[in-house]
C-alpha cells in the first residue's frame, strides 16, 4: 500500500466502460509530490483513458479520485486545469502564427477595460517562461522556433502557478535527444519545486533516464506501480506485454545469422549523389539482404537521403545504379517500379490516407505501379489485404475500417503492408518505429531481419540508435546533411557512434 | 437493443440518407401544396409535366455537378464552369451561323435554317473549347500550384469576357433547328438530354468504380503527399480531374444554348458554378476533397432543381425567392452537422431503449 | 388557393401604394417636348449660335456591356458623323474613375458640352461641379447621377414607369380588356424591373378584367424566362391569357415553353414585352409576339439635338424622356431592315 499520507493524488478503483469495451477496471494510481511518475503500457493498455479521467475529458463509471486528500471530480479540461492539473497531449495545439506570448496565455489574456493588455500579457509569458529556464523572445511568432521549444511553450501554457500536477502525454516523440534533454531540465526543475509529474512516452530509455516510480497497466487492468530503480529493463517490457521476454536476445542472434546471407554485388548503388540545401553528395551501397541504419541527429540528413533514393526529390549531383542499371528517371512511380519501397518518417502527413479504408490504403501503392486501368478488382483487393492483416497481425475488425481509426502502430504496419504488397527489392523505412508500442517495435524490427533474411535490400532510419544497431548489419552516420561515417561489424558500438554525432 | 433501431442508424448513417429524404420532403410538399405537379400526360409522343421538366431543367446541373465531383473530391474547386458554359454555347451558336458574331447586321439570310459549319463540328469544337478550358484550369492547379479558387477564378472572370468576344457582345440567337434536338428534343418519350446526362454518368461511374481513377482521386484528395509518396502522380490525377469538369460544362453548355436556342454570353449558366458546388456538396461529398458520391451529386441536382421549379410552380413571390432558396439549402445542410446527427443518434436511442 | 387570395391582396396593396406614389410624383414628370419644332429652330442659327458644325462634344460612355449599350455607342457615333458634331468618344470600360478621368480630360480640351451614361450613381459632385466652373454644361444620358439639379443641365433617358405604362396600354388593346396575365419580372430590385411593374400596373388598375395571376423573375433572360413560363404553364395551363415579359429575351424564351407546351403564342397567349430588340421583330413577323414597347437606345440624334440647345443657352426641361415607340406585329415586317439593334 502506498502511503497516503504524501500523496499528491490519488486514483482508486477507478472503471470506465465505453460501449463494448472495459477501457479500466479497477485501476489504482498514485502520485507524489515532486516525483515524475511513468505511466507505462502498450498501445489499448488504457493509459490515455485513465488520463482522460482525470483531466475531465471522460467521467469514470465508478471509482474515486483524491488530489490532496479531497474527492474531486473534474468536468472539463479547463476545469481540472483549475484545480491544479495541468496537461499537455501528445498532438501540440498550439498556434504557429501567433507569437509565444499569445500562445501562452491564450484564452486568458490579461484584460484591460475589455480589451488585451499587451504589456501585461508579455510580462506574464515571460514570467513563466523564466520558470522554466527559458529565454526566448515572447514577441516572435511561434512557428520561428525548433518543435522543442514549442513542446516548452506547450507546458508554459498548461502550467498554472497553482498547477499541482502536470501531465506530459509522448512529450517527446518529435524531439531528438539534445531537445529530450532539454526536456528533462525543466522537468526535473519542476519536480524540484514539489509539482508531481505524470510522464506518458514510449521510449524505455527515457524513462529509466527521468523518472523515480512507474505505473504499468495492460489491457486496461492495474499491472503494478514499481520504483524505477529496482525494475530491470527486461521485466518492465514483459509485463507490458504480458509474456517473458528474450526477443531482443533472438534478435541479435537473427541478425548475426541473416548477416552472412547478404550479397556480394551491391543492389543499389550511389556515387556522389546530393541536392544543393538538401545534402552533401555522398557515396552509398546497398546489398541484397542486408539492412543499412541510418543515426543521426533529427536535421542531420537522414530523411533527405531517403528521399533522393526514392526519387521523392530529385538529386542535382553525381549518379545512382539500381541492379547495373543507372537511374535517369526519380519519382517515387519510377522507383516503384524498379521494386524499392519507402515508408517516409511523417506517418500522418505522408504516410497514411486517413479517410480511407484499411484495404485502400494497403493496395495503393500496388494500383499506382498497375497503372490506370490494370485495376484490382474489390475482390482482389480485399484478398490481399486480408493476406497482410493477418501476415502483420493488423489489429483492426475488417479491412474495411477506416485506417484513421486505428491506433497509431497499426497504421504504420498499414503503411508496411502497402509496400510489402508491391513486392519490393529494396525498403526504406524512415522512424518505422516512432511513436508506437514496444511490443509492435520489436515486431516491426523483426520483420525488417526478416525481410533481410528473404533476401530483400532493407535501409533502417531511427532516431532511437539503440534500435538501429539491433537490427542494422551496417550503419552510416549523418551529421548537419552530411554522411560522415559508415562503420560495420564490431564498429557498432552505441559509444562510438554517439560520438560521431557529436562530432568529437 | 432492438433490430429494428440498429437498422434505421445503419440506414441514418447511409451517405445518401439525408439527400433522398431532402428530396422526398420536397416531392410531400408538392403532393400536397401544388396540384397536378405530379401529372404526367403524353403529349406529342413524349411525357410531359413537372417532374419532366424538372428533369429536363436539371440536366445542364447534373452534368456540372458530375464533373464538379471529382474536382471537390481531388480538395479543388471550379469556380469557371459557369464560364465555360458561356463559352461553348458562343463558340457552338457563333460557328452555325458566323456573321451573326461579327457586325450588327439585318439579313433575311440570318434567320434561314441552315447552318454554316456541319453539326458535328458544331458539336465537336465547342467540347474541345471546353475540354482546353478544363485543362487550362488543370495546369494552373497540378503544374503551377496555384489555389483551386484562385487559379478557376481566373477563367470565371476571363471566359466571359472570351464568350463575349465570340460573340461580339451579341445575344446570339440560332435558327438550326437540328441542333435543338440536343437540349429540346425526346427520344423514347424522354427529353434527349437526358440521355445525354445518363451517359456522362455511366462513364464517369465507370472510370471511378471500374478503374483505378476513383481510387487515385479519393487518395489523392484526402491526403495528395501520401498518394504522391504512394506513386501515385497526384498532378496528374488533378489535371484530369479539371478537364473532366471542363468536358461537362462544355456539354452542359451545348444543352442549354440548344434549349433556348440562343448563345448568351452574359447570363448563360451564371452562378451556376455555385449551384454545381452545393449540389455536390448536398450529395454528401466532402470540400475537403477525399470520398465522393456520383450518385449523390445527382441527388443534390435534382434537389436544387426540384426546388427551383416547386418555388415557381408554387407562386413564391419573386421577392423572397431567394430568401426561400436559402432557407431550404440551410435546412439542408443543417442535416450534415455532426450536432444534428448527434441529437438524432439520441433520439432515436431514446426511442429505441424504451422497453 | 389560399396563397393566391394574399398574393391578389400585396398586388393590389403595391398597385394601390404605386397609384398614390405616382401621383405624386406626376407634376414632375415633364410634358414631352415638341422636338420637331426645336429641330427647325436650331437650323437657321446666328451668327453667335453654335452649330452642329462647330459644337465639339466630350461623351464619356460607360462601356460595351450588352447588347442594348453597344446599339447606344453606334448611335451616339454615326449621328455625330451624320451632323458634323466633333465627338471625343471615351470608353470607360464600366469604371467610375475611367469616366472621371474622361470628363476632366475634356474640360482640360474645353469642349462646348459633355454627355455622360454614369456608371453608378454616386460619387459625381466633384467632377460634375468642375465643369460647371469650366462653364461646361454636363448632360445625363439613360442614367441618372445622385447630384444637385443645377450641377447637370438635363437628363435623357427612358423612363421605365411610363414603359409599363404603354405596355399596359397594349395589353388592353390586344386582350380586348379582359384577361389573365402572367408577368415575368426583370432581375428583382432593379429599376426597369421595378419601374416596368408599376406602370403596368397603373395602367391595368381601373380594368377590372385584367388580371395578374402569377408573378415571377426571369432575371431578363432567356433561359430563366423559358424556365419560368414552363412552370407557369404546369400551374395554370390554358387559363393564362396573357404574358407580360419586362424584356423580349424572357419573351423569346417564354415563347418557346408555350410552343413546346403546345399552345400557340401570339394567339392562345397573347404576348407584350418591352425592349423592341430585332428578336422581338423577328417573333412578331411570326406571330409570336403582340407587341413589344421600345426602349430606345439610338439616342444620338436627341442627344445633340439637346446638347445645341443647351449650348446655345435655349431652356430645356430638366428630363428629356427618350423617344420610344409602341410596335405591333403590323409595322414588324417593314420596320425590321432598319431596326440596328
Amino acid at each position: 500500500m502506498p502511503n497516503t499520507n504524501d500523496s499528491l493524488l490519488l486514483m482508486q478503483g477507478i472503471c470506465k466502460n465505453f460501449p463494448g469495451v472495459q477501457a479500466l477496471l479497477d485501476v489504482d494510481f498514485s502520485l507524489r509530490r515532486g516525483e515524475i511518475h511513468a505511466l507505462m503500457g502498450e498501445n489499448g493498455a488504457g493509459k490515455s483513458t485513465l488520463i482522460k479521467v482525470l483531466t475531465g475529458v471522460e467521467r469514470q463509471n465508478s471509482g474515486k479520485i483524491l488530489l490532496d486528500g479531497k474527492e474531486i471530480l473534474a468536468k472539463s479540461p479547463l476545469h481540472a486545469q483549475e484545480l491544479g492539473i495541468s496537461t499537455v497531449f501528445q498532438e501540440i495545439n498550439l498556434c504557429p502564427n501567433l507569437s509565444v506570448a499569445e500562445n501562452i496565455l491564450i484564452g486568458r489574456e490579461p484584460k484591460k477595460f475589455g480589451s488585451i493588455n499587451w504589456t501585461q500579457l508579455k510580462h506574464q509569458a515571460r514570467q513563466i517562461l523564466d520558470r522554466l529556464d527559458i529565454d526566448i523572445d515572447v514577441t516572435q511568432s511561434l512557428g520561428m522556433y525548433p518543435v522543442a521549444l514549442q513542446q516548452m511553450v506547450a507546458i508554459a501554457r498548461a502550467l498554472e502557478i497553482s498547477s499541482k500536477i502536470l501531465i506530459l502525454d509522448e512529450p517527446t516523440s518529435s524531439l531528438d535527444a539534445r531537445e529530450t534533454e532539454k526536456l528533462f531540465d525543466v522537468m526535473r526543475k519542476l519536480k524540484g519545486e514539489g509539482l508531481g509529474i505524470i510522464f506518458i512516452t514510449h521510449f524505455l530509455d527515457q524513462v529509466y533516464q527521468i523518472s523515480d516510480r512507474m505505473t504499468v497497466l495492460r489491457n486496461g487492468r492495474l499491472v503494478g506501480t514499481y520504483d524505477t530503480a529496482e525494475l530491470p529493463r527486461m521485466d518492465l517490457v514483459s509485463k507490458m506485454i504480458g509474456r517473458s521476454l528474450d526477443e531482443l536476445e533472438d534478435m541479435t542472434r537473427f541478425k548475426h545469422e541473416t548477416g552472412k546471407r547478404i550479397a556480394q554485388e551491391p543492389l543499389l548503388e550511389a556515387h556522389q549523389l546530393g541536392r544543393t540545401g538538401s545534402i552533401q553528395p555522398f557515396d552509398l551501397e546497398l546489398h541484397a539482404g542486408e539492412v543499412l541504419g541510418f543515426a543521426g541527429l533529427l536535421g542531420a540528413g537522414r530523411t533527405e537521403t531517403a528521399n533522393l533514393l526514392f526519387g521523392v526529390d530529385s538529386p542535382d549531383h553525381g549518379t545512382m545504379t539500381f541492379d547495373g542499371q543507372e537511374v535517369k528517371k526519380f519519382s517515387p512511380l519510377n522507383s516503384i517500379h524498379r521494386g524499392m519501397a519507402y515508408c517516409p518518417e511523417d506517418r500522418k502527413a505522408d504516410g497514411i490516407v486517413g479517410d480511407l479504408t484499411v484495404r485502400e490504403n494497403i493496395v495503393l501503392a500496388l494500383q499506382a505501379s498497375q497503372g490506370w486501368f490494370k485495376f484490382l478488382s474489390p475482390k482482389k483487393q480485399t484478398e490481399i489485404a486480408d493476406k497482410y492483416i493477418k501476415l502483420l497481425n493488423i489489429a483492426t475488425p475488417n479491412a474495411d475500417q477506416l485506417v484513421k481509426n486505428l491506433s497509431g502502430g497499426n497504421q504504420q504496419k498499414v503503411i508496411l503492408a502497402r509496400w510489402l504488397a508491391t513486392n519490393p527489392q529494396t525498403l526504406i523505412l524512415d522512424e518505422p518505429t516512432r511513436g508506437i508500442d514496444v511490443g509492435a517495435k520489436t515486431e516491426i524490427q523483426k520483420l525488417v531481419l526478416e525481410l533481410a533474411e528473404e533476401g530483400k535490400a532493407c535501409i533502417f532510419i531511427s532516431s532511437e540508435l539503440e534500435e538501429v544497431l539491433r537490427t542494422s548489419h551496417r550503419v552510416m552516420v549523418l551529421r548537419d546533411r552530411e554522411v560522415v561515417a559508415e562503420l560495420a561489424g564490431g564498429e557498432l558500438e552505441e559509444k562510438k557512434i554517439m560520438q560521431i554525432i557529436a562530432g568529437s | 437493443m432492438k433490430p429494428t433501431t440498429s437498422l434505421l442508424k445503419d440506414l441514418r448513417h447511409h451517405s445518401l440518407f439525408w439527400p433522398v429524404v431532402a428530396l422526398l420532403l420536397i416531392m410531400l410538399f408538392n403532393l400536397l401544396f401544388t396540384p397536378g405537379f405530379f401529372r404526367l400526360e403524353i403529349k406529342d409522343g413524349h411525357l410531359f409535366g413537372s417532374l419532366v421538366d424538372i428533369l429536363n431543367r436539371g440536366a445542364p446541373l447534373m452534368l456540372l455537378a458530375i464533373g464538379m465531383t471529382m474536382v471537390i473530391a481531388t480538395a479543388g474547386v471550379d469556380l469557371s464552369v459557369g464560364a465555360i458554359i458561356a463559352i461553348a454555347g458562343a463558340a457552338a451558336a457563333v460557328l452555325i451561323n458566323p456573321a451573326l458574331g461579327r457586325e450588327l447586321v439585318t439579313s433575311d439570310k440570318l434567320i434561314e435554317d441552315v447552318t454554316q459549319t456541319p453539326l458535328w463540328l458544331v458539336i465537336l469544337i465547342p467540347l474541345i473549347a471546353a475540354t482546353v478550358c478544363g485543362l487550362w484550369n488543370g495546369i494552373l492547379v497540378s503544374r503551377a500550384n496555384i489555389q483551386p479558387m484562385v487559379a478557376t477564378l481566373v477563367l470565371m472572370v476571363a471566359g466571359r469576357g472570351i464568350a463575349q468576344l465570340i460573340t461580339n457582345g451579341q445575344i446570339i440567337t440560332i435558327y438550326y433547328s437540328p441542333y435543338f434536338y440536343i437540349g429540346g428534343g425526346y427520344l423514347f418519350g424522354l427529353p434527349f438530354s437526358l440521355y445525354i446526362v445518363a451517359a456522362v454518368f455511366l462513364f464517369a461511374w465507370y472510370i471511378s468504380r471500374k478503374t483505378s481513377v476513383g481510387l487515385f482521386v479519393e487518395s489523392v484528395g484526402t491526403n495528395a503527399s501520401s498518394s504522391f509518396y504512394s506513386g501515385i502522380n497526384e498532378k496528374n490525377v488533378k489535371l484530369l480531374a479539371y478537364i473532366f469538369c471542363g468536358f461537362c460544362a462544355g456539354i452542359a453548355g451545348l444543352l442549354i444554348s440548344s434549349n433556348v436556342k440562343s448563345a448568351d454570353a452574359n447570363n448563360a449558366g451564371l452562378w451556376s458554378e455555385l449551384d454545381a458546388i452545393l449540389a455536390v456538396v448536398i450529395g454528401g461529398t466532402l470540400m475537403s476533397g477525399g470520398r465522393f458520391s456520383l450518385v449523390g451529386s445527382i441527388l443534390g441536382a435534382l434537389i436544387i432543381q426540384s426546388m427551383t421549379t416547386t418555388i415557381y410552380a408554387f407562386g413564391v413571390p419573386p421577392e423572397v425567392v431567394l430568401v426561400v432558396k436559402a432557407l431550404v439549402v440551410l435546412a439542408v445542410v443543417l442535416l450534415y452537422s455532426e450536432l444534428v446527427k448527434v441529437s438524432m443518434d439520441k433520439l432515436f436511442e431514446q426511442k429505441g431503449v424504451q422497453p | 388557393m389560399k396563397l393566391s387570395k394574399v398574393l391578389l391582396f400585396i398586388v393590389a396593396l403595391t398597385t394601390i401604394l404605386s397609384v398614390i406614389g405616382c401621383g405624386a410624383a406626376a407634376p414632375a414628370a415633364p410634358a414631352e417636348a415638341p422636338k420637331e419644332e426645336a429641330k427647325a429652330e436650331a437650323q437657321p442659327a446666328s451668327s453667335d449660335k453654335k452649330t452642329y458644325e462647330d459644337l465639339v462634344v466630350g461623351y464619356a460612355q460607360i462601356g460595351a456591356e450588352s447588347e442594348w449599350r453597344t446599339a447606344n455607342t453606334a448611335s451616339i457615333k454615326e449621328e455625330a458623323e451624320k451632323l458634323g458634331v466633333e465627338l471625343k468618344f471615351s470608353d470607360a470600360q464600366q469604371k467610375q474613375e475611367n469616366q472621371i478621368k474622361a470628363i476632366r480630360s475634356f474640360i482640360a480640351q474645353q469642349v462646348d458640352v459633355i454627355g455622360v451614361s454614369p456608371v453608378v450613381e454616386t460619387g459625381w459632385e466633384t467632377v460634375f461641379q468642375e465643369a460647371k466652373d469650366a462653364g461646361i454644361p454636363v448632360i445625363l444620358v439613360d442614367r441618372r447621377a445622385a447630384v444637385p439639379e443645377d450641377l447637370y443641365a438635363t437628363y435623357l433617358g427612358s423612363d421605365f414607369v411610363e414603359e409599363g405604362r404603354r405596355a399596359g396600354e397594349a395589353m388592353d388593346k390586344v386582350l380586348e380588356g379582359k384577361g389573365k396575365i402572367v408577368e415575368l419580372v426583370g432581375t428583382v430590385g432593379s429599376a426597369p424591373a421595378n419601374d416596368r411593374a408599376k406602370g403596368f400596373r397603373e395602367y391595368i388598375a381601373d380594368k377590372p378584367d385584367m388580371e395578374i395571376i402569377a408573378s415571377q423573375s426571369g432575371d431578363f433572360t432567356r433561359a430563366k424566362g423559358k424556365e419560368v413560363m414552363e412552370a407557369f404553364l404546369k400551374s395554370y395551363g390554358k387559363d393564362i391569357n396573357a404574358l407580360y415579359a419586362h424584356n423580349d429575351d424572357m419573351a423569346i424564351g417564354a415563347i418557346q415553353a408555350i410552343e413546346e407546351y403546345g399552345l400557340k403564342p401570339g394567339e392562345d397567349i397573347k404576348i407584350v414585352s418591352v425592349d423592341a430588340v430585332r428578336g422581338a421583330f423577328e417573333a412578331m413577323i411570326a406571330g409570336k409576339l403582340n407587341c413589344t414597347v421600345e426602349c430606345n437606345p439610338l439616342l444620338g440624334p436627341q442627344f445633340y439635338e439637346l446638347a445645341l440647345k443647351v449650348v446655345n443657352g435655349e431652356e430645356v426641361a430638366k428630363w428629356v424622356p427618350s423617344e420610344e415607340g409602341v410596335y405591333y406585329p403590323e409595322e414588324a415586317e417593314a420596320l425590321l431592315p432598319e431596326r440596328k439593334y
